[in-house]
């Protein structure tokens, strides 16, 4: 399926994009195409790609997809309007996304979103008029325990109120690093965040907490009071049971063992 | 001290408090790959047999028991086969994966080999909705530090078994998570749901015999074939064996993920979060996200386990335990979640395409006090036209709130014919940090969505 891209015959046609860009996205592509077995289910990663170009799913990035993939522009478009990551014109710098799915409205998220819309004066897929933040209703992102929830540039912002949430956008326009909740250390800007998403990474994974509070609620409850997975009775079993991994903290696990035996450090 | 009938078994969630909790070492510190090194001393088909004895069942929300799950793989005609992991977390309410996988990723890795090598499976890929970009670097970065370490990769372990594995990001469809819908976008096109059968085991990516598990499912493999089917067994009840991850949230002290045998009761997960917000009590929760009909505080006392939630009417789904207090607008609850389910619906069939459509529109009226008489009726009508007539479980999953609500709060709904409920409900209220309610003025495209 993959359509073979001469790179003699690439003058003919560069899909709107200027030779370097496109010799830049060609190489892009092929690495994403690489990764599967049927080159046409690199088409999201290949549309997060546009996007890290371009700040939206551009013309010409739609006819670089179906150009690439040996697809028809109107398969590209189809694929490209489905999804809601994917923007019909060029997105702010910084998508803020406020969750106003039934948990997090009710904890707050509708008063936060209605105050970032009267501060910011645009409503739900509007931009500010510096480039800057694009608003938007977004629904559970899957951090209910820390509602209510912001994404900024799909990083967490847990716990927000409308005074937090609305220095968060007035700190991304005056050009401030700002920390997300649960993410590396600043939020990166929308075409940045594009391109880890079409699956080439940033080196920030070891950035930030490994979970947030509550999160680890559990957790620390357990381990207050000595709570295990084996405190339920185990039945007799035939099983060579030396051969299990012994838990932190008893006797033969990593705790108890000299430093030296643990390959991993 | 409190005493508690039931403990929390944290297995998953045991070192989420630790530095670095994501990295390989730290796993390894915690009898991380124990499992694998096991698993590749013995033959696959005993490892399926394993994870059937445990009882393991989907933690997605469906249930499906995984062992056989895996069995249904037709025999090894020489061609590929696949293990897709839904990694799609998007059912209102649910936050458990994500969590998990921003906190301690390995295990779902160590879980895609050991599966992988169950049933064959040489290329295997994990689905990551593409709304949670901190995620999807710790998972690209898990992946990468298991190939360093030859946990993936050629010849494992020295097994001769080879395994490579796509970490994939999606762009934002509730649908994807929607096993053949998932499949579809995954190969590159919109995220509609496919008819069955064929079931993926027999037809699924590319056509080819395929195990699509949600990511808490796999994650547990490999501690289970490290300490044993009887262990995990041991936990939980009869028939819904084992552990799990109970997400909390809503108007509880200290919402939070517990990990629990299935079974526990909301009643003592409660207690553990500390209870109620103070000066308020509990008027209705949803067991297992959005799609799971409603609650009160009568079922305070359900084991959470899969036969005693659905004998008391609704679904263990995916323990996603949503708790609103007596200040909350039951119609304003539904109304926004049917406004997600409209907005979520792929198109694919009318049925959910225009029922929710429909509900919408009589939802939103009631919500405003602008009911007219016979909209209880509708609503029920129109979800009796959706249950069970829908492409996929999308549909059925957007009626559950409203009959479910209706059913105990119907007079909600009924004063829905002449007052908003924010007036019966201020909204100030309910929310977690105060304020001074505002009159606003809507902005064009503010309510559209």
């Amino acid at each position: 399926m993959t359509a073979n891209i001469d790179s003699s015959d690439t003058s003919a046609r560069h899909s709107g994009y200027d030779a370097e860009t496109y010799e830049r996205l060609v190489q892009d592509a092929q690495q994403i195409i690489a990764r599967y077995p049927v080159a046409r289910s690199a088409l999201l990663p290949m549309l997060h790609l546009v996007q890290s170009e371009d700040a939206y799913v551009s013309r010409n990035g739609i006819e670089f997809c179906a150009e690439q993939l040996g697809l028809t522009t109107a398969e590209v478009s189809a694929v490209a309007t489905f999804y809601t990551q994917y923007k019909r014109k060029p997105n702010g710098e910084y998508t803020i996304g406020v969750c106003t799915n039934t948990l997090c409205a009710v904890m707050g998220g509708d008063e936060i979103f209605d105050e970032l819309s009267e501060h910011l004066g645009i409503g739900h897929d509007e931009t500010t008029e510096d480039g800057k933040i694009t608003l938007e209703r977004i629904e559970c992102n899957a951090g209910c325990d820390f509602a209510p929830v912001v994404m900024a540039n799909w990083e967490f912002m847990d716990n927000q109120t409308p005074e937090s949430a609305t220095q968060l956008v007035d700190d991304l326009r005056a050009g401030k690093d700002v920390t997300p909740s649960r993410g590396p250390h600043k939020i990166c800007g929308f075409k940045a965040v594009s391109r880890v998403l079409a699956g080439f990474n940033d080196g920030r994974a070891d950035e930030g907490p490994g979970a947030g509070a509550a999160s680890i609620e559990g957790t620390k409850l357990a381990r207050e009071h000595g709570w295990t997975a084996d405190s339920a009775k185990l039945a007799p079993s035939g099983d060579d049971q030396s051969e299990v991994a012994p838990r932190t903290g008893e006797p033969g696990s990593s705790a108890e063992r000299p430093a030296g035996k643990d390959e991993a450090k | 001290m409190t005493q508690y009938n039931t403990v929390l078994a944290p297995v998953l969630s045991a070192f989420w408090d630790q530095p670095n909790s994501w990295t390989l070492a730290t796993y390894l510190e915690n009898g991380g790959y124990e499992g694998l090194k096991k698993a590749l001393t013995q033959k696959p088909e005993d490892i399926v047999t394993t994870i059937k004895d445990s009882g393991l069942r989907g933690r997605g929300g469906a249930g499906f028991p995984t062992g056989m799950k895996w069995g249904f793989l037709p025999p090894d005609d020489g061609g590929p086969r696949y293990l897709v992991v839904n990694a799609d977390e998007s059912e209102p309410g649910t936050c458990k994966d994500i969590p998990l996988m921003m906190a301690a990723p390995q295990f779902l890795i160590e879980g895609v080999v050991i599966t992988s090598y169950a049933i064959g499976c040489n290329h295997a890929f994990i689905y990551l909705r593409g709304e949670v970009v901190h995620v999807y670097r710790r998972l690209l970065r898990a992946v990468e530090e298991a190939y360093a370490a030859g946990y993936l990769g050629k010849n494992i372990q020295g097994s001769g078994f080879d395994l490579d594995v796509t970490v994939h990001a999606g762009a934002g469809a509730y649908i994807c998570g929607e096993e053949t819908a998932l499949l579809d976008s995954l190969e590159g096109r919109r995220g509609q749901p496919r008819l069955k059968p064929p079931f993926p085991a027999v037809a699924g990516l590319y056509s080819r015999p395929t195990v699509v598990n949600n990511v808490e499912s796999v994650a547990s493999v490999p501690q289970i074939v490290a300490r044993g089917a009887e262990w995990f067994a041991s936990m939980g009840t009869e028939r819904s064996k084992g552990n799990g991850l109970f997400s909390l949230s809503g108007h509880v002290k200290r919402p939070g993920q517990y990990e629990a045998p299935l079974g526990i009761t909301l009643r003592e997960l409660i207690d553990m979060a500390g209870g109620m917000r103070e000066g308020h009590e509990l008027k209705f929760w949803t067991p297992g996200g959005s799609s799971t009909p409603i609650f009160t505080a009568e079922h305070l006392d359900v084991p959470l386990d899969y036969e005693s939630v659905g004998a008391a009417g609704s679904m263990l789904g995916t323990r996603a335990l949503q708790i609103f207090d007596e200040t909350t607008s039951v119609v304003r609850a539904v109304t926004r979640w049917t406004e997600f389910y409209a907005h979520e619906s792929c198109g694919k069939c009318t049925p959910c395409r225009e029922g929710t459509y429909w509900l919408k529109q009589v939802l939103r009226r009631l919500e405003q006090g602008k009911g007219v008489e016979g909209d209880i009726e509708t609503l029920l009508d129109t979800c009796d036209n959706i249950l069970g007539r829908a492409f996929c479980a999308l549909g059925d999953g957007a009626t559950s709130c409203i009959t479910s609500a209706i059913k105990y709060f119907r007079e909600e709904f009924e004063a829905g014919m002449h007052t908003p409920a924010s007036e019966l409900f201020p909204p100030v209220r309910s929310a977690l940090f105060e304020y001074t309610p505002k009159q606003r003025v809507a902005l064009a495209g503010a309510g559209a969505h």
